[in-house]
């Protein structure tokens, strides 16, 4: 900041640790298998997640046949219909969303963009994936068992949950239960590794404030799992006693089908509060990486530094913090001291605040840049206007008296699907059309990309907006059949099934997506190591795919911020981060 | 002269304070470390501990839930912790000497991390076996206690003498904390016998991680069995006294 002509940080400070000895395979097992290398456990992370997330789309096909054609299907009786919905959410939200974010994004890009050979402890690390592959074995067995998966929604609410009358009372709860404390334990390892990557192994010259956003919207989120999975971990395992042992710490004193059950004096609130202090969060634990890929993914492909850099990571951790007090919100309808809905209301209203900020941001990142209509930009897009709108029906139900009619309707559905269910998930697709040619050498089909951006972002819409529509008419969410409802006009029936049928076909078009990817690990175009010419670090590895250990003999030296794009007098029109600094330059 | 004695000394306090505010903000948004006088092992079990205070937390929290909305009286915990000790009842007695031993525990343990430090491997190495010794003595006093209420038909689904989450969060909370004790003694005896063949000093690689060990290993196992302790301060101060 002194001297303009002298440029800072010519020399930055010399390294503090000594370079790492990792591990280094012998086998092929220990090479592909047990492999201690952060970007092979990112990469069996991310398979993981995206195969029982198709599962989890299979069973949102299962849920719209029914709700578009009452009894229409044989196998889809209600049980069924249950099952379904609570294991598509609960996949979608924790198996799929957060183990993808975190342990497959997480594991790839945290140790190359800030500069370390790999994470800090990489024996735990994949620890922490193979708990997790134990924990979703766990979970899908639970087709296997007599009675099958739980039924109780994605929310586990007690008594229902473990009540008879709830499908997969015998099994399915007590083996959900499991795979959740499993996959919270795996989580545990994992996270506690991103954290620490990040605080304590950057690269010289890696400040804080000069890491991608991507980073900081993981590490959040990596901080935010860590305080809010023990409040799900502690749920799971009280009520997995109230399930096996009978205790009653959720369990008031019931009669269920004329018997009086043994339980008594429990308290189903507090059940609630456990998982919501949970189940909030989750969501900016899936939202914030989001919002930092996108960061990446606008600056990149618009040529152009992000808007308000500083802005945008205190906007971060402000939604950090501000979402682990909202949790509230969602038990609006279970009722709450009304000074406690005034102050759950202000909070969640509050986040409107950096969230929109963030908004702003990119969109100005947009204003007068240089867009290339790329893959990866067109889904960040997508994300954005997703988002936005899912951030306004948000601020609908975040007003206790707007939320109570509209609770448990479509509507709700039609929320988080946008803001929280597709909005993640075009992110993730944008992602890999981004990071792919780093991962393989190769690039992905651009012309098949597009194809596949335009069916889904298009397609999505086409199966959410509506559902606004049904909920305020009052279509209920968690319905197994209407029958005769005298509010719901007969052109609701009609909606329903041009929903079913859209969303069939944008699910199968995902096999173009799935196409690409195999194809291009074989025929796609070699890519080079930097083919979106992009400035920060993960691009300029010696080895593309970067090799055991990332940086060859030596680790990089970083010089200026991820977002040096389109700068006056630069021999490209990018720097890199480890670049040498030109002189007169005065990049953060 | 008093006066401006006591105001240089106010300065002086004002001067330590903001230069030590300016030193934190100076390492975080300095490069490589954020912390700059702890090794990733440090750190990293300094935030696991922070995530493990969030369940330690949660359990405590939901135990004080159940216990205030239950409509069943709370057993009397003097009267339950009692020991029949030459035919008098002693209230709390048995928890008393588990504290005292855990504390105990935190003592050598601490002596244990010195010695690491100066190199005495075989006293650290010892130290930490007495350390383990202790808390092994905890485990099974807690054995002890839950045979004994078990025994006076205490259940974690109801026992005799009031609301039944009485016995749930009982069992539930003593077992995960003895849970945690436990896995510290293993690691305790692990890293003891690390010290005792000085593998520290010729860089054996460990079993699992291939990696080699420091000497810092035990002050890191001293801050996990620290918090272990610290929490069974408040499991003691909530669950025994109230
Ligand atoms: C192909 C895209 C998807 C379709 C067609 C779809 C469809 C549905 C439908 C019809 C429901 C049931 C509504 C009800 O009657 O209650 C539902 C529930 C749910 N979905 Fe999706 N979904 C999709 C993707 C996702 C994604 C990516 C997420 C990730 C966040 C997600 C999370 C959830 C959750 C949490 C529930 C609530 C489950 C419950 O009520 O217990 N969905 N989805
Ligand atoms: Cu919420």
């Amino acid at each position: 900041m002194t001297d303009a002509s002298v440029p800072q940080n010519v020399a930055p400070p010399p390294a503090e640790v000594e370079d790492v000895e990792l591990y280094h395979a012998h086998s092929w097992l220990t090479k592909y298998v047990f492999c201690q290398d952060a970007k092979v456990i990112a990469i069996q992370y991310a398979g993981t997640a995206i195969t029982v997330g198709v599962l989890a789309l299979v069973l949102s096909w299962v849920i719209r046949l029914q709700l578009a054609f009452p009894g229409a299907i044989p196998f889809i009786d209600a049980s069924v219909y249950y099952q379904s919905v609570t294991m598509h959410g609960m996949i979608m939200v924790v198996y799929m969303l957060t183990a993808i974010f975190l342990g497959g994004f997480g594991n790839y890009l945290i140790p190359l963009m800030v500069g370390a050979r790999d994470m800090v402890f990489p024996y735990v690390n994949m620890l922490s994936y193979w708990v997790y592959l134990i924990a979703t074995l766990v979970l899908v067995s639970s087709y296997f068992v007599p009675g099958g998966p739980t039924g109780a929604g994605w929310t586990l609410y007690p008594p229902q949950s473990i009540l008879t009358g709830t499908p997969g009372y015998d099994y399915g709860i007590i083996l959900m239960l499991v795979s959740l404390i499993l996959f919270i334990v795996g989580f545990t390892m994992g996270g506690l590794n991103y954290v620490v990557t990040v605080l304590q192994a950057r690269t010289r010259g890696m400040t804080l404030m000069r890491m991608p956003l991507t980073v900081w919207g993981i590490f959040a989120a990596a901080v935010m799992a860590l305080l809010a999975f023990p409040g799900l971990f502690v749920a799971c395992v009280m009520l997995l006693l109230d399930r096996t042992l009978g205790t009653s710490f959720f369990m008031p004193s019931l009669v269920e089908l004329g018997e009086r059950k043994d339980y008594v004096g429990g308290s189903p609130i507090l059940f609630q509060h456990l998982f919501w202090f949970f189940g909030h969060p989750e969501v900016y634990i899936v939202a914030l990486p989001a919002f930092g890929i996108v960061s990446d993914l606008i600056s990149v492909h618009a040529r152009k530094n992000i808007f308000g850099y500083r802005m945008m990571v205190w906007a971060i951790i402000a939604i950090g913090v501000l979402s682990m007090v909202v949790w509230g919100h969602h038990m609006y309808v279970s009722g709450m001291d009304p000074w406690f809905g005034f102050f759950f209301a202000v909070t969640t209203l509050a986040i409107a605040v950096p969230t929109a900020l963030k908004v702003y941001n990119w969109v100005l990142t947009l204003w007068h840049a240089d867009i290339h209509f790329t893959t990866p930009m067109l889904f960040a897009l997508g994300f954005l206007v997703t988002f936005v709108n899912g951030g306004i029906t948000g601020l609908y139900l975040g007003n206790v008296i707007v939320d109570v009619p509209l609770s448990a309707t479509l509507f709700v559905v039609a929320h988080f699907h946008m803001v929280m269910g597709i909005a993640p998930v075009l992110v993730i697709f944008g992602a890999i059309y981004h990071w792919y040619p780093k991962i393989t050498g190769r690039m992905m089909d651009e012309r098949l990309g597009k194809i596949h951006f335009w069916i889904t972002f298009l397609g999505a819409y086409a199966i959410f907006f509506p559902m606004h529509y049904l909920g305020v008419l009052g279509m209920p969410r968690r319905f197994y059949e209407m029958g005769e409802t005298a509010f719901v006009p007969a052109s609701a029936a009609t909606l329903n099934i041009v929903i079913t049928v859209i969303a069939l076909a944008v699910g199968f078009a995902q096999s173009i997506f799935f196409y690409n990817l195999f194809r291009s690990l074989k025929y796609g175009a070699p890519a080079g190591g930097n083919p979106w010419r992009a400035a920060s670090l993960e691009w300029q590895t010696p080895e593309t795919p970067p090799g055991h250990g990332n940086w060859g003999a030596h680790l990089p030296v970083v010089y200026r911020w991820p977002y040096a794009y389109s700068v006056p007098g630069a021999p490209e029109d990018y720097l890199p981060q480890n670049a040498p600094p030109m002189s007169g330059e005065h990049s953060p | 002269m008093t006066a401006e004695h006591v105001t240089t000394e106010h300065a002086m306090t004002e001067q330590t304070l903001r230069s030590r505010v300016l030193g934190v903000m100076a390492d975080w948004s300095s490069d490589q470390r954020s912390f700059k006088s702890a090794s990733w092992g440090k750190a990293m079990m300094w935030i696991f501990l922070v995530s493990d205070t969030f369940v330690f937390s949660c359990f405590l929290i939901s135990y004080m839930t159940v216990r205030m909305s239950t409509t069943v009286e709370w057993p009397h915990p003097s009267e339950i912790f009692a020991l029949d000790i030459g035919g008098k009842k002693i209230p709390l007695i048995l928890i008393a000497i588990m504290t005292f031993d855990l504390i105990t525990s935190s003592g050598t343990m601490a002596m244990a991390v010195n010695f690491a430090y100066a190199r005495e491997r075989k006293k650290a190495a010892i130290l930490m076996l007495v350390t383990a010794f202790f808390g092994a003595a905890f485990v099974g006093m807690q054995a002890f206690e839950w045979t004994k209420l078990i025994h006076e038909g205490v259940r974690p689904w109801g026992n005799p003498f009031g609301a039944a989450q009485f016995g749930s969060s009982f069992f539930m909370i003593t077992g995960f904390h003895g849970f945690h004790v436990s896995i510290g003694v293993i690691f305790l005896l692990i890293v003891a016998r690390a010290v005792w063949r000085g593998d520290y000093d010729v860089g054996r690689p460990g079993f699992f991680t291939s990696r080699k060990g420091r000497y810092e290993i035990v002050e890191i196992m001293g801050l996990y069995w620290h918090f272990v302790d610290l929490v069974w301060v408040f499991i003691f101060a909530f669950f025994y006294l109230w």
